[in-house]
């Protein structure tokens, strides 16, 4: 008689303050998606359209927190996901939309919506619908707990194969030379 | 006699002379001690605490710290490696620490240590100071944002180029790099591109300008090889 077979483990992937760059990367495993998939199944992730995270066991965030709407969703995964990884440099540090924190908010929406050379009759979007932007852009450990870090802009295929890989067969994800990088 | 002048560093006996102090016997011996504001070519300065070793079971900076015979070294040990992770996290919430944009990334002694001690995340919550850039001087630009108070630069330009162009200032957290003019800009300096200080920043401060990036991210020193195997060229059997 047969094993029953193994249960797939869910996982949910988001970009918040991100580019979608960590994503890309994450595509970079190439033909490895086919050997992940026999393990996983994707919840929310921009590879189902899904729009709500149900329970996971790894939920993978790309981006920090420059909106309302990133901290709903950051504490929707959190909510849900056994296991939360901060992808990337902008999830572990803050990373490129960070760099507008030396400078106020109200300057940067003034310059970029109104002040500029050649906005005509300019005006800062109010819709209700947008979220409403954070006064500093932060790293999403500054809000929920998050179990692993991958670092990098973007971190490479390679590293997040190895962490996903690691945390699949039960084991510490483990970098070391030439997966970790900042940069 | 001098079969006495030797102490042990994990376990590894380390031939040491006369006033060297542990760290320089360690790496005129090949080992690796993490550090960052020490520098072979320097008078210690004791400030980053990254060098931080137990010497006969008591934490003392190696880079200090006289070599003696027969001395008991650990370094390469959790207690210690936590620790230092620690000393470097705070280092990088403190400043604007933004690898991917900096020119300095993949030979930065900072970001080649944190690898080496497996720094994942920063875990402290960011500072974010504002930190305006030098642009004034013609070839140097300092960005002050990646400071980690190390002194290098402040030790070159005083006790080798004679000319106290830089100079640490406040106390505690307060402390900053600050440039020796009446207007605080390099371009008011005799600094100068042939000074020792424009060579010795671990990270990326004292940047040459338009040479940004002639060497592209992931083939830089450290990318090649950790800094635990990329000895100090200045240190002797390197």
């Amino acid at each position: 008689m047969n094993a029953p077979a193994k249960p797939k483990l869910k996982v949910a992937t988001t970009s918040l303050a991100g580019c979608f760059g960590c994503h890309m990367s994450f595509l970079d495993i190439d033909e490895r998606i086919l050997e992940l998939m026999k393990l996983v199944e994707f919840d929310r992730s921009p590879i189902t359209d899904i729009k709500h995270c149900g329970p996971c066991d790894i939920g993978i965030i790309e981006g920090g927190l420059c909106n309302a709407e990133n901290v709903h969703v950051l504490r929707e995964f959190r909510a849900n996901c056994k296991i939360l990884i901060a992808m990337g440099a902008c999830a572990v540090n803050g990373g490129l939309p960070a760099q507008r924190n030396h400078l106020s908010l109200p300057l940067i929406l003034e310059e970029v919506y109104h002040a500029q050379h050649g906005l005509v009759d300019g005006f800062i979007p109010n819709d209700p619908e947008l979220p409403l932007p954070l006064d500093k852009v932060h790293p999403i450990h500054e809000v929920v707990k998050v179990d692993y870090f991958i670092p990098g802009c973007p971190p490479s295929g390679d590293a997040i194969w190895k962490v996903l890989t690691d945390l699949l067969a039960g084991r510490e994800p483990e970098l070391g030379h030439g997966l970790i990088h900042y940069d | 006699m001098s079969q006495d002048k030797s102490f042990t560093l994990d376990g590894k006996t380390v031939p040491y002379q006369e006033g060297q102090t542990i760290i320089q016997a360690a790496m005129a011996a090949g080992h690796y001690i993490p550090h960052l504001c020490f520098n072979p070519e320097f008078k210690p300065h004791g400030s980053c605490k990254l060098c931080t070793v137990k010497a006969n079971g008591r934490q003392t900076a190696s880079c200090t710290q006289q070599a003696q015979p027969g001395m008991v070294v650990e370094s390469d040990i959790n207690e210690l490696n936590d620790e230092r992770r620690v000393l470097l996290q705070m280092l990088f919430v403190e400043g604007n620490h933004f690898c991917p944009s900096c020119e300095k990334s993949g030979n930065c002694q900072l970001q080649a240590t944190a690898y080496e001690l497996d720094m994942m995340s920063p875990h402290f919550d960011q500072f974010f100071p504002d930190r305006p850039v030098d642009a004034s001087h013609a070839e140097y630009l300092l960005d002050f944002n990646r400071c980690i108070l190390c002194s290098l630069c402040v030790r070159a330009s005083r006790d080798v180029d004679g000319k106290n162009v830089f100079a640490l200032s406040g106390r505690g957290i307060k402390s900053h790099l600050i440039v020796n003019a009446k207007s605080g800009h390099l371009a008011d300096t005799d600094f100068s591109g042939s000074d020792k200080a424009a060579h010795v920043c671990p990270v990326g401060v004292i940047l040459k300008k338009r040479v940004g990036f002639s060497v592209p991210i992931g083939q830089r020193t450290f990318d090649a090889q950790p800094i635990s195997a990329t000895p100090h060229p200045k240190v002797k059997g390197a």
